[in-house]
């Protein structure tokens, strides 16, 4: 998209590649950081997934879910495909709601978002339970929200390099 | 039309529907699923990717290790320090060596301890570090710091200084996954020291443990602890691994409910020691029930014959 959100009037440099993947991949790296068991870490790779499909839905779509999702699965030494099944509704949602979503301000935004991490975490726990797992408790859940609640700041975050300055120019359209 | 140096969006070439691309990628990963959790075909993609990802896994984990060895970190700042002048230097120099004692002294009694247990088996055993808890929250894992480098292979049995702690579950070159006795799917034979009852023990997440499928009047009590019975072939015979703490007796149940606290120090951290695998037990007779059960199906199938 040209714009940071359809109602702005602010007009962005195109997203460059390396720097979207450069992203998740920076995303993948902070998963991999051993916290244990506290509560509330957030999952910084469908965090910035979310943020790509919904930004870039014609270049991060489902397969680049699926294929972070086996990552993920990789690492966190989980059952193969867990991630990569929660991650892909995910960038389906993402996707197809982000012309919606860019109408509305940051934080409202926020709030179109925390439902989506929060059912890729719902399907997940399902996914588990099913395969006979223990319950991690509801404060499993609570990263979804700090998710969430980052939204606001990693928009800025990601969009840095796409901003460009500010020139007044009284006779263009936009 | 490429006005900002970039080509339009395309209309019509958008690649599968949405639809059509998320059936096909939920299919794609319900069949990982089902293939890795019921029939564990996929550890050779898992090692060879986790081999790839390795280098990038021991970076993440180095703030941690970093905020575990703090002390550590602040003798490399006395020595940053040492521009400013010998004598502050030496001063924080003894100041950590005496901050670090007591973590020493600790440390060592550790050691010694495990050597001490070391020498009691007949086994041989490596002594490893561990290095953090699994990520992965639906289960109850650690990964130490030797793999299939160091010999280390799948199904041998971890115990640190007091007891059991749990069982190698996968081995990457460089480190391995530990699963502790409390996951929930990881069973061990046990039987109660006081009087040489024989059960199983199950994990039962949260810390805990449950013996399960005894009978409500089984002479369990609570406080009593419980020994491996080595009957698995896993585990040595004697191996301290839980104590009862609580016992919950309902009559309208057929089992007790018999909760147990792991001796081991299972949640903590720090060194323990890999048992060499024991050698494989003789296979269970089982050749006299196979010809027992043949003719007797014979028998069953000629009467149904018979009866129309």
């Amino acid at each position: 998209m040209i714009q940071p959100t359809h109602s702005s009037r602010r007009i962005l440099l195109p997203a460059r590649g390396w720097f979207v993947w450069a992203s998740l991949f920076l995303a993948y790296f902070l998963n991999l950081i051993p916290f244990g068991r506290i509560p509330g870490v957030p999952d910084w790779v469908a965090l910035v997934l979310t943020f790509w499909c919904i930004h870039q839905p014609l270049r991060i779509g489902m397969g680049s879910a699926f294929f972070l999702g086996v990552l993920m699965d990789i690492a966190d030494g989980s059952i193969m495909g867990q991630h990569a099944l929660a991650y892909v509704p995910l960038a389906f949602a993402a996707g197809g709601l982000s012309r919606r979503i860019l109408w509305f301000p940051l934080l409202l935004q926020a709030l179109h978002v925390l439902p989506m991490l929060f059912v890729a975490q719902l399907i997940m726990v399902v996914a588990r339970l099913m395969g006979g797992a223990e319950f991690p408790g509801l404060l499993y859940f609570l990263s979804s929200f700090v998710a969430a609640a980052l939204w606001h700041p990693l928009t800025y975050l990601l969009l840095l390099p796409q901003y460009r300055p500010v020139e007044r120019d009284d006779n263009r359209p936009i | 039309m490429s006005a900002v140096g970039h080509s339009p969006p395309p209309f019509f070439k958008r690649g599968p529907a949405p639809l059509a691309q998320l059936t096909f990628f939920l299919c794609l990963s319900l069949l990982l699923l089902v293939a890795d959790l019921r029939f564990h075909t996929l550890e050779w993609a898992r090692i060879a990717v986790a081999t790839v990802v390795w280098p990038a896994q021991r970076l993440a984990g180095m703030p941690a290790v970093a905020a575990g060895d703090a002390s550590d970190f602040f003798s490399s700042l006395a020595t940053l320090q040492a521009e400013n002048g010998e004598l502050r230097r030496r001063q924080l120099a003894t100041a950590n060596q005496l901050l670090r004692q007591d973590h020493l002294e600790q440390e060592n009694m550790r050691l010694r301890a495990l050597l001490d247990m070391k020498a009691r088996q007949p086994a041989e055993g490596r002594i490893a570090e561990i290095l953090y808890a699994a990520r992965d929250p639906f289960s109850r894992r650690v990964v130490i710091d030797k793999g299939l480098q160091a010999g280390i292979a799948t199904g041998q049995a971890v115990i640190d200084d007091v007891g059991v702690l749990g069982q190698v579950t996968r081995v990457f070159p460089l480190t391995a996954e530990v699963t502790l006795l409390t996951d929930k799917e990881q069973a061990i034979p046990v039987q109660v020291q006081r009087n040489g009852l024989r059960a199983v023990l199950n994990g039962a997440g949260a810390g805990m443990m449950e013996l399960r499928f005894l009978a409500a009047n089984a002479d369990v009590r609570s406080g009593d602890i419980l020994v491996t019975s080595g009957l698995d072939g896993i585990y040595l015979a004697g191996l301290p691994v839980a104590k009862v703490s609580h016992i919950d007796r309902d009559n309208s149940y057929a089992f007790a409910h018999i909760f147990c606290e792991p001796l081991a120090g299972v949640e903590r951290w720090g060194q323990v020691l890999v048992l060499g695998s024991r050698e494989a037990m003789p296979p269970p007779p089982e050749e006299p029930v196979e010809q027992k059960e043949k003719p007797g199906k014979g028998k069953r199938v000629k009467r149904t014959h018979k009866t129309p």
